[in-house]
């Protein structure tokens, strides 16, 4: 397949679907462990950290991936406007999707707080010890979150909009699906 | 590509619909979730708020146990835990230890005998990297056993508007209506606010699980036993504890002894307010040296989290519920505090009158 394909390369869009499975449930277990105080926050938030440093090293993959497959083209005759709004979310979304989990990360480091990934795996801080440091990235994460939330909002209509009603070969494009 | 059959303008309403109901689906199930739906359950939030509502807000300051004093020191551990946890901090040696003594209570201008009991916190380092964070306070049993009765409780104490003080009907109705807080009226009828926080010996009260060498797990609860103790009660200067303890380390390294107490088969590990049989086995793990301290405002305690479950590699939480509701509600009580030394828009001012003082 070469990169004139009407269709992404079989590597981005399985990492596409395995971390779009990935990044919703984190967004979910996310504001989830946050609002309880039952057991249900401990084992939480003890997949959350694995879980988010496993989507920082696939959004390294997957930007690789991207940088030397350029994606499909946009339909000739997609409107200036919304051409300009899915390149600016596409980039968006990898921006947070690498950003989040190392605001995550410094926040922890700045908290004092070791980073631990299972029982006993623990990543080095990242980040000097400072409370007011770990004020400042505790809030830009939860808020990055909800951008990222937005952003993932915003995305799934557009995909579903050139799918349903478009019609345009975009959303097939991804998914791999082409009726005959 | 072949262009598609255009679609009736019937059709294309009924596909937006389609895609605003994916959405709104989506939406609902993540406000469901972040417990926007649900504003009866019971968060971090609505604890520390009721903590704030009961006692004020002291900006900077921890929202519960808030009066207190930073001490640091090391264990010395003797090697007899280590057949239990595979814990660093139990293999014979020294593990650095940065520690606060405080008060329970909300204000920290209150005097010292504002609550018959004690707390001490503990933070390992461990020559691994990894943390034990440990917070017991100087009573045999806790008052409630689930989050939901601390916080009915919480409520039961706030003060009334009228007299200032909480309202006797409803502390009565709260304890009335609470049988599991028995054990403990019983033991604070007898308790006296103490004259130093030396002379107290501390529990952990919450159950915890050592795991061993070969992953076996072992239910276990610990305390802190002071070398000196005494019962003599404080007089009713408002802040002796201090200068008690300034005093005492003044004269030497001050010392407890880490007793871990394993629980037998059926021992309640869920429930807080009981208390194990007295002929459990108890292991001396080693000795707790304290050898200096620092006022809170400048310690390197203030901005430690003492998150009950920062736990080492060999320790592990037990199924009680007080556990995860205390680390949340600890994670809250840091981000406000934090956030008022960070000066944080929509924060009180952490440097206002109060603290000038």
């Amino acid at each position: 397949m070469n990169t004139s394909s009407p269709q992404f390369v079989l590597a981005a869009r399985v990492l596409h679907w395995l971390m779009a499975a990935l990044i919703l449930t984190m967004l979910f277990i996310g504001v989830g462990m946050v609002a309880s105080v039952s057991e249900r926050h401990e084992w939480l938030i003890r997949i959350h950290k694995p879980l988010g440093i496993a989507i920082l090293l696939l959004a390294v993959v997957r930007l690789i991936v991207r940088l030397r497959n350029p994606p499909p083209p946009l339909p000739a005759d997609l409107p200036a406007i919304q051409k300009l709004a899915a390149h600016a979310s596409h980039w968006l979304l990898y921006l947070l999707m690498l950003v989040i989990p190392l605001v995550g990360w410094a926040m922890l480091s700045a908290g004092g707080y070791p980073v631990m990934l299972s029982d006993s795996l623990r990543l080095p801080p990242i980040f000097p010890v400072s409370p007011v440091a770990f004020a400042v990235l505790r809030h830009t994460h939860a808020w990055l979150a909800m951008l990222l939330f937005l952003t993932f909002l915003a995305h799934l209509g557009a995909a579903l909009y050139h799918g349903l009603i478009r019609r345009d070969g975009v959303l097939s494009s991804m998914t791999g699906y082409r009726p005959k | 590509m072949n262009a598609p059959p255009p679609l009736s303008s019937r059709s294309v309403l009924l596909r937006f619909a389609l895609i605003a109901f994916v959405l709104l689906v989506i939406v609902l199930a993540f406000a469901y979730v972040a417990g926007c739906l649900t504003p009866q359950r019971l968060t971090a939030q609505s604890l520390v708020n009721q903590l704030q509502a009961n006692a004020g807000v002291f900006p900077g300051y921890r929202r519960n146990h808030a009066k207190g004093v930073c001490v640091a020191g090391y264990f010395e551990s003797n090697g007899n835990a280590q057949p239990y946890s595979i814990a660093q901090v139990f293999a014979p040696g020294r593990t650095p230890v940065v520690g606060r003594f405080a008060v329970p209570i909300g204000n920290p201008y209150g005097p010292d005998s504002s609550a018959p009991l004690r707390s001490m916190a503990l933070r390992f380092t461990q020559a691994n990297g990894q943390q034990w964070r440990t917070g017991m306070n100087s009573m045999p049993v806790f008052l409630v056993n689930t989050p939901q009765a601390f916080y009915e409780f919480l409520q039961a104490q706030q003060p009334d508007p009228a007299t200032g003080k909480p309202n006797p009907a409803k502390v009565g109705a709260f304890f009335a209506s609470h049988p599991e807080t028995a054990p403990f009226l019983a033991w604070v009828k007898t308790a006296k606010p103490s004259a130093s926080y030396v002379t107290e010996s501390y529990l952990s009260l919450n159950a915890f699980e050592f795991v061993d060498a070969n992953g076996a797990r072992h239910a276990v609860r610990w305390r802190m036993v002071s070398e000196t103790p005494d019962t003599t009660p404080g007089g009713s200067e408002p802040n002796y504890l201090d200068a008690d303890l300034t005093q005492r380390l003044a004269q030497g390294p001050q010392r407890w002894h880490l007793v871990v107490t394993l629980a037998n088969p059926g021992d309640p590990t869920n429930d807080a307010t009981k208390a194990w049989p007295s002929d459990r086995r108890d292991i001396d793990a080693g000795t707790l040296v304290l050898t200096s301290s620092t006022p809170q405002e400048s310690g390197a305690c203030r901005d430690i989290n003492y998150d009950p479950l920062v736990l080492p590699d060999g320790i592990q939480a037990s199924d009680d519920p007080l556990l995860p509701a205390r680390s949340a509600a600890y994670a809250t009580s840091y981000l406000r505090r934090t956030s008022e030394e960070a000066h944080l828009p929509g924060t009180a001012d952490a440097h206002s009158t109060q603290e000038a003082k």
